[in-house]
């Protein structure tokens, strides 16, 4: 592949490929499920440390 | 028995390789450095003969508590000490330059205290020591936290920590002999570049283990931030520093690249350096301390995960705005710009979680100095992430370009954003860790607050104004076609502007002093200082009584 190639791949099927990487990265965070997941996850480091695998280990 | 013999002669045998490096190094630069690592390895080789435990020795010095089984926190407590330590050195190497810069004549005639060597010493002791201890420090606390899980190979850990003090201590040293690549932020030689990548990717398997052995099932974002720092500098610094020394046993060596492929480079690494060092890592401090600090949850945590996305998709294309109006392919240029001033809205998407975090707990600016400093950082975060898009559109840059003004945009982030969430973070740390029941003082959280914030402002709007005089100075043209002023002109034109500058950085070094014996004094346990409350109810004690009984009438 040619320098000049590259760079027509770049900013047609490289921009694509990257922008639908993003999108779907973003858009997974924003299914149904997502809302409660990111609302847990939100509040994790608040929980008491109780019962931990570093108790055992 | 045969441990211990392997131990001591492996030692040995690496000082007796680096003493034979420094007899036959090509320059005094490389044979001091081995002798520095000579020294090193024979310091290991006799401690690890003898019985005493001197670790323990050292960790009762700096009053650290035992070890609880839980956590492995003693590598963050070094890490918060060489933070603290390595920050007072590289403020105050930085105001002895800007004084340098005002008064030449405290270059003092000597090559190794003149201003081009002291500078690489000041960026790299502030991001790479202050900065990059901080980040080691904080992303083993957070990470271990948010994991619910012990480090992963504690002694890699205290590897990965003393090994990167070893190359801060060799790349300062060599700044100071003349040593260096001639490449921003990455000016150390071959064979420190090298010793960089061992302890970086000795890091990486400490986080990614840690993380691998979770029992949280979720990863918390601030760990998505530090994963990415962590592995985007591994590819920058590899790239970035690919060279051919000219010998095994000298400290030059060559770029693989040359010409505009090489300035290229560079500023892709440069950029992201600054995208993923200083602002990805930064923010993973950010995403944890603050929500802690605050005791409430991210603002939305969905925004944090676009923030975080979209800095990684878009940071790695904005180098080439360093780089405008050169033999930079146009095309190359447009594109650095483009994706810098898109920059803008993640960025500041970013901004406006932190600060909404304290949504229905704004009160807290005014009673909790330590987040105060936060939000003092999350408001230097958003500035400079707007000056920053901007500078890099061509026809501000054309002014903006090699003068003042970039050093004042480069501040207002790392005194700003970088310093001040650093502090906030090692005041948070410093009383956990060290199981105190507070800080020392908080008022002295509060005059190391406005220290710093009163510096950072006297530092940026100097250098605007000298910024913005400098390059209209330069672009003067006369009716005739010759330009209006000599360069010299334009320097003498600026003495105030450093002047003022240089009292800005005492102000932010003295904030640093000031932190410096704070946390000393919550390190070693003093009792706590008698002052009065930052924040306290009004109390009238004559007021403090029932209503007298009423009279008959």
């Amino acid at each position: 592949m040619s320098y000049d190639d590259l760079r027509h791949f770049a900013d047609s099927w490289g921009l694509v490929f990257m922008g639908l990487t993003y999108a779907v990265l973003i858009g997974w965070h924003f299914l149904p499920h997502g809302r409660g997941h990111s609302a847990r996850a939100a509040t994790m480091i608040f929980e008491p440390e109780s019962d931990t695998e570093a108790d055992h280990g | 028995m045969d441990k211990l013999v392997m131990r001591t002669g492996g030692w040995f045998a690496l000082a007796l390789v680096a003493f034979a490096a420094m007899l036959a190094a090509r320059d005094g630069g490389f044979a001091v450095h081995m002798g520095i690592v000579c020294a090193v390895a024979l310091g290991l080789a006799v401690f690890a003969m003898r019985s005493a435990d001197y670790g323990a020795y050292a960790r009762g010095l700096v009053k650290m508590p035992a070890d609880q089984g839980r956590y492995y926190d003693d590598v963050i407590r070094w890490g918060v000490i060489a933070t603290v330590f390595w920050g007072l050195a590289g403020f105050l190497a930085g105001l002895f330059i800007a004084l340098q810069l005002a008064f030449p004549a405290l270059n003092l005639g000597i090559e190794y205290t003149s201003f081009g060597r002291l500078r690489p010493l000041h960026t790299s002791a502030v991001i790479f020591a202050f900065g990059g201890n901080a980040l080691i420090a904080t992303s083993f606390y957070v990470v271990q936290r948010t994991c619910r899980a012990r480090l992963f190979m504690p002694k890699l850990a205290d590897f990965v920590f003393w090994g990167y003090q070893l190359f801060i201590i060799l790349a300062a040293t060599g700044y100071l002999m003349g040593i260096t690549e001639g490449r921003e932020y990455a000016e150390p030689e071959w064979y420190v570049d090298l010793w960089l990548t061992i302890v970086w990717v000795s890091y990486l398997v400490v986080f990614g283990g840690t993380i691998i052995k979770r029992s949280e099932p979720h990863i918390y974002v601030a760990n998505w931030f530090y994963l990415a720092f962590i592995l985007t500098i591994a590819m920058l610094h590899i790239v970035n520093n690919l060279s051919m020394p000219v010998s095994l046993l000298g400290s030059k060596s060559y770029s693989a690249f040359s010409g505009v492929q090489d300035a290229l480079t560079q500023w892709w690494y440069g950029h992201n350096a600054v995208g993923f060092f200083l602002t990805a890592g930064f923010l993973a401090m950010m995403y944890y301390f603050v929500p802690k600090q605050a005791e409430r949850p991210v603002y939305s945590y969905r925004l944090s995960i676009i923030h975080f996305w979209s800095l990684i998709f878009l940071y790695i294309w904005a180098g080439p705005h360093h780089l405008h109006y050169t033999a930079l392919p146009d095309w190359a240029q447009t594109l650095g710009m483009v994706f810098s001033v898109m920059l803008w809205m993640p960025s500041w998407g970013g901004m406006i979680n932190g600060l909404m975090t304290l949504n229905g707990a704004w009160d807290k600016i005014r009673t909790d100095p330590i987040i105060r400093m936060m939000v003092m950082a999350l408001a230097f975060y958003g500035m400079s992430t707007f000056e920053g898009p901007m500078m890099s559109v061509k026809a501000v840059n054309s002014l903006s370009h090699y003068t003042d003004w970039t050093i004042g945009h480069v501040h207002s982030g790392a005194l700003g954003w970088n310093g001040m969430i650093t502090f906030a973070a090692l005041y948070y740390l410093a009383p956990r860790l060290w199981k105190r029941e507070r800080l020392y003082s908080l008022r002295l959280v509060n005059w190391h607050f406005w220290l710093a914030t009163l510096g950072i402002v006297l530092y940026a709007a100097s250098m605007w104004v000298a910024g913005i005089m400098q390059g209209l100075m330069w672009r003067e043209y006369g009716s005739d076609g010759y330009l209006v002023y000599a360069f010299s002109e334009v320097v003498s034109a600026m003495l105030p502007m450093y002047l003022i500058r240089a009292a800005g950085g005492l102000l932010y070094l003295s904030g640093a002093i000031i932190m410096a014996w704070n946390i000393g004094m919550t390190i070693a346990g003093a009792p706590l200082r008698q002052e009065k409350p930052m924040h306290d109810a009004d109390y009238d004690a004559a007021a403090d009584r029932p209503l007298p009984a009423a009279q008959p009438a």
